[in-house]
């Protein structure tokens, strides 16, 4: 038995040792054959490799595309490209930095905004080979530098294609701006793969459409095989592969009428978001204060970055997808229709308003002192009654009313073709739990409910969805995704890409009840809080006006707008679509502390449907005056 | 002991410290970190500090290896599942939390710096499936084998997964040369290979974009000279240029005109290979086999089971970390991210091969007495 097992253990260390050899006669093979590769390349083909090496340096240098152009909807061009001369410094050819930039200033004029945009570039780039300390330089300077050159070594003139944004701040939060590449978009190239077809490339779309739409914009990049000499120069071009121009994007935005809305507001803050309902194709973005865009484009200095982000309006801010405004009245007619969907109200369902609602010994106030008397649901949407749907918002109670609006799009994502949209907030209990953390914060309170009704309490969505809702409720339940390109060219292949409309649902609403709505909501254009905005205006349209409160009233506070600081003083909403039978256009506009919806935001939305659908364009356009202190007087 | 401590001589400590040494491993290792060393100071011209920091990372390595060879076989085997699991949970990490660097989830942070767990299971893979091996040494059928193909294919998947498919399949073959040596069936193992070659299409289509961009390009790198074909160009070209002597040391024009990349890492041997020619390339080929050779041969004479499949698995990791590197290099395999061992720029892989050196010598150390 001992015997056996010795025996056992004898073969087993015999089968080890026996696969032992085999392995080292592997490694043997393995590092032969390695052996005969070495042989093959620098024995055999050395002489093929040497002169590669030796003689015929080839260096691959990497050709930039020309990134395409936007365009808006009748070609009128947003964004273009220009050939400039820029100085430029190779930092690691350089000994005394502040020495060469010194010496520099005495021949082309450098001021302290281009050194600190330098510096904010050198601190910026990594591996960066040559990085501008003057851009633009004018054929005079080119000369004198030209001349000056041999003081110069890692200095040098690069003839370079800048972006340009030839209609300066109008639509600049649509179609953003590029800037230099830094670590950060690096890695994410990395990430992408797509690091190898940046090569050569100084410029990424870092905001708007620049940004959402940098890959088909990019287009790919060229290289040329050069023969450099033992020094690095190089002597003469092997190969070319040419690189191809990036896509041109066609926008569905209407640049005219994009002025127009932009003049409409003038100097005031806000929003507006009109979308055409049958395709969900985005006619208008407004989003102001705007930014010129060419600040960004050779890398902004710090001095106007400061002042862009430290301005108390927040220029940079894109208010129509990231800013959160309660929608004030212009719930109503949602809250409505909901009602006659759910069976909670009927067209006829009427109730005496004094002026206020009670609920849990806390009155709720209409905006009407004395209230609006006999309401039916079709005056509550015309005159806006607030005491009529405190108590539909009661009847209904949260979930029904969240589940309702969630179908609408309120509080998600509209997924349009930007980045940076915002969430918003759709109220529920739900949301309550996952929002706070205290357990008396999660509770949700019944009295919350009641403010709900008129667009208030925790209601918070973004100028876009607003106006995907109204655009909802225009093509009667059929909800398009917004997007701002209609179709993108390539201009190599002459193939075009049209951005297919993209019906994301159909919301089964019964049509009657869709009829009364929109039925209310030309009341309210015609003989309600609409009236004087769209008097005489020689088409249909449904509007709602809404005034959205900024600081909470106390229960027998009234609100005067002029004791209130600016900055605290209602928003002004206004939502309309036009004309009434096939709407074209659905239109949201908010403008920032402006007060009653219908005295701010409704003649701006009128301005801009008078332009969409009769062509006039406003008066005061027409002189080149600003807009005057007439709208606020409505 | 407190004696000794109180009689201090440096000839006692020289003594204490030799202990367990092996010289031959020893002096071979350090010969290939200083040809290490020297190309990287080529390499790294403008930045000297690398070869400073790279001696730091010896001098911590040094004493890692040391440590280890202190450790006997039979409590080394006490870590094997420990390691094993932990590296399992830190790759499952890495899987869930990780950082992702040039599009792969391979980082882990913990508090201080990050590192790659997939290193650590280059080590912590043959300790477990050698012990798992010892235990069942006895009675080992094909179900054991079968088990330890699981525990093989675990942690590999995890790592393809990351996707690093290049550090999977090498730490695959290490955990295979420990199913090999420990005597898996040679039908099997033609079984397998006839099973590899027939799932080689299925397996194409399982790739990223990038890993058969990197096979496509290895057949024609023209093909890509921007992207991934440019590392095969440029380093096949440093490589022939290099022919039978070499350059010269700091004269490769390659190297210094910046056309290799990752010229201190991955791809040293290029710098190696172009300024030190084909004899250098001998050289090297040389101190890796006697490396494999002493290694494979402390294999041989181990005490146990255990101690036969770890010496035998690591050392064969060597080797197959020093052929896949210059066969990249070289532009027979495939481009992946694999160091040149002793020689390329790098804590963590050189932390990994002297711990496995002083795995080796602790072998070494509780050989078996007696000659049968």
């Amino acid at each position: 038995m001992k015997f056996a097992e010795l025996k056992d253990h004898e073969r087993e260390l015999y089968y080890f040792q026996l696969r032992v050899g085999v392995a080292g006669v592997a490694v043997l093979f393995a590092f032969a054959l390695l052996f005969a590769r070495f042989f093959h390349l620098q024995v055999m083909q050395h002489d093929a490799y040497a002169s590669k090496a030796e003689d015929n340096r080839i260096s691959i240098v990497p050709i930039a595309p020309n990134r395409g152009l936007i365009l808006d909807r009748n070609g009128v061009v947003l964004a273009r490209n220009y050939s400039a001369y820029t100085l430029e410094i190779f930092p690691a050819l350089i000994k005394g930095l502040d020495r060469t930039i010194q010496e520099l200033g005495e021949v082309v004029e450098v001021q302290a905004k281009d050194r600190s945009r330098f510096r904010k570039l050198l601190a910026e780039t990594r591996n960066a080979e040559s990085l501008p300390i003057r851009t633009r330089l004018s054929d005079e300077e080119v000369a004198r530098f030209a001349a000056n050159r041999y003081r110069f070594p890692g200095v040098d003139i690069k003839a370079r294609l800048f972006r340009q944004y030839p209609r300066g701040e109008t639509a600049s939060h649509v179609i953003g701006y590029i800037g230099r590449i830094n670590t950060r978009d690096q890695e994410r190239l990395a990430e992408l793969e797509v690091a190898a077809n940046y090569r050569g490339t100084d410029f990424i779309g870092k905001a708007g459409l620049e940004a959402s739409y940098q890959q088909e914009l990019h287009g790919s990049t060229g290289f040329e095989q050069v023969e450099i000499d033992a020094g690095g120069r190089g002597i003469r071009t092997l190969a070319r592969t040419p690189a191809q121009a990036g896509n041109n994007v066609t926008l569905t935005l209407d640049i005219k009428l994009q002025e127009v809305a932009e003049f409409a507001f003038g100097e005031r803050r806000g929003a507006l978001v009109a979308i055409e309902p049958s395709s969900g194709g985005v006619l208008a973005f407004v989003s102001k204060p705007g930014f010129d865009p060419n600040l960004f484009v050779d890398g902004i200095d710090p001095q106007s970055w400061a002042e862009l982000n430290s301005s108390p309006d927040r220029p940079l801010n894109n208010r129509a997808i990231a800013g959160l405004y309660p929608p004030g009245s212009t719930f109503k007619p949602y809250m409505a229709l909901a009602a006659l969907e759910l069976g909670k109200r009927t067209p006829k369902s009427a109730i005496n308003d004094p002026g206020f609602f009670e609920f849990g010994g806390r009155r709720f106030r209409d905006s009407k002192v004395g209230g609006h008397g006999y309401v039916d649901l079709y005056k509550s949407i015309v005159v806006s009654s607030d005491t009529f749907y405190y108590q539909l918002a009661n009847d209904m109670g949260i979930d029904a009313i969240a589940g309702f609006m969630d179908k609408f799009g309120f509080g998600s994502r509209s997924g349009i073709d930007l980045e940076g949209e915002a969430a918003g907030v759709l109220p529920s209990p739900q949301w309550k739990q996952t929002r706070f953390r205290r357990p008396e914060q999660q509770k949700w309170y019944a009295g919350e409910t009641v403010s709900i009704g008129i667009g208030q309490g925790y209601n918070a969505y973004t100028p876009m969805q607003l106006a995907l809702a109204l655009a909802t409720l225009a093509a009667n339940g059929d909800m398009y995704r917004p997007h701002l390109v209609s179709h993108i060219d390539n201009l190599r292949t002459g193939e075009r890409r049209h951005i297919e409309p993209t019906l994301l649902k159909r919301l089964p609403l019964k049509p009657e009840n869709l009829e009364f709505v929109k039925r209310a909501m030309a009341g309210v254009n015609r003989e309600g809080t609409g009236a004087r905005a769209f008097a005489n205006a020689g088409y249909s349209s449904g509007g709602k006006t809404g005034t959205a409160q900024v600081i909470g009233m106390k229960q027998n506070e009234k609100y005067d707008e002029k004791k209130v600081a600016e900055h605290l003083r209602d928003h002004s909403l206004f939502i309309v679509f036009a004309p009434l039978e096939s709407p074209k256009i659905a239109l949201m506009v908010v403008v920032e502390n402006g007060g009653f919806g219908a005295r701010a935001a409704a003649p701006i939305a009128r301005t801009v449907l008078d332009y969409y659908l009769l062509g006039k364009v406003p008066e005061a356009a027409l002189r080149g005056a600003g807009p005057d202190e007439e709208g606020a007087a409505d | 002991m407190a004696m000794e401590i109180a009689v201090f001589s440096p000839r006692r400590l020289a003594a204490r410290l030799a202990e367990g040494i092996d010289g031959t491993l020893l002096a071979l290792s350090l010969l290939l970190v200083t040809l290490g060393l020297a190309t990287l100071f080529s390499a790294s011209y403008e930045y000297p500090g690398r070869v400073l920091a790279q001696l730091t990372n010896l001098c911590i390595a040094l004493v890692a290896m040391w440590l280890t060879a202190q450790v006997a076989p039979q409590t080394l085997m006490r870590f094997a599942i420990p390691a094993y699991l932990l590296g399992m949970a830190l790759l499952i990490a890495v899987a869930l939390a990780g950082d992702v660097v040039n599009g792969a989830r391979r980082w882990l942070y913990v508090g201080f710096a990050r590192f790659q767990p997939s290193e650590m299971m280059k080590l912590a893979l043959p300790l477990m499936l050698a012990w798992y091996f010892h235990k069942h040494e006895a009675t080992l059928r094909m179900r054991d084998f079968a088990v330890g193909a699981v525990l093989l294919a675990l942690p590999v998947a995890l790592i393809a997964r990351q996707p690093d498919l290049g550090t999977a399949a090498l730490v695959g073959a290490v955990g295979f040369y420990v199913l090999f040596f420990a005597g898996i069936g040679w039908k099997v193992l033609v079984g397998l290979a006839v099973l590899g070659i027939a799932s080689l299409a299925p397996l194409w289509s399982l790739l990223h974009d990038y890993q058969r961009r990197r096979i496509l390009t290895l057949i024609d790198p023209t093909q890509d000279p921007l992207g991934a074909g440019y590392h095969t160009i440029q380093s096949t070209i440093a490589v022939g240029s290099g022919g039978v002597t070499g350059k010269g040391w700091l004269q490769g024009t390659q190297t210094h005109l910046e056309f290799i990349p990752e010229r201190h890492t991955d791809f040293i041997f290029a710098v190696f290979s172009e300024e030190f020619g084909l004899a250098g390339n001998v050289a090297l080929l040389v101190l890796y086999s006697l490396l494999v050779a002493r290694g494979l041969m402390i294999a041989a004479n181990a005490a146990t089971f255990f101690a036969r499949l770890l010496a035998a698995s690591i050392t064969l990791m060597f080797f197959t970390y020093a052929f896949v590197n210059m066969g990249m290099v070289a532009g027979i395999l495939p481009v992946v991210g694999v160091p040149l061992p002793f020689i390329s720029y790098g804590g963590t892989a050189l932390l990994t091969l002297f711990v496995g050196i002083g795995i080796l010598m602790s072998v070494h150390r509780h050989r078996r007495l007696v000659q049968t």
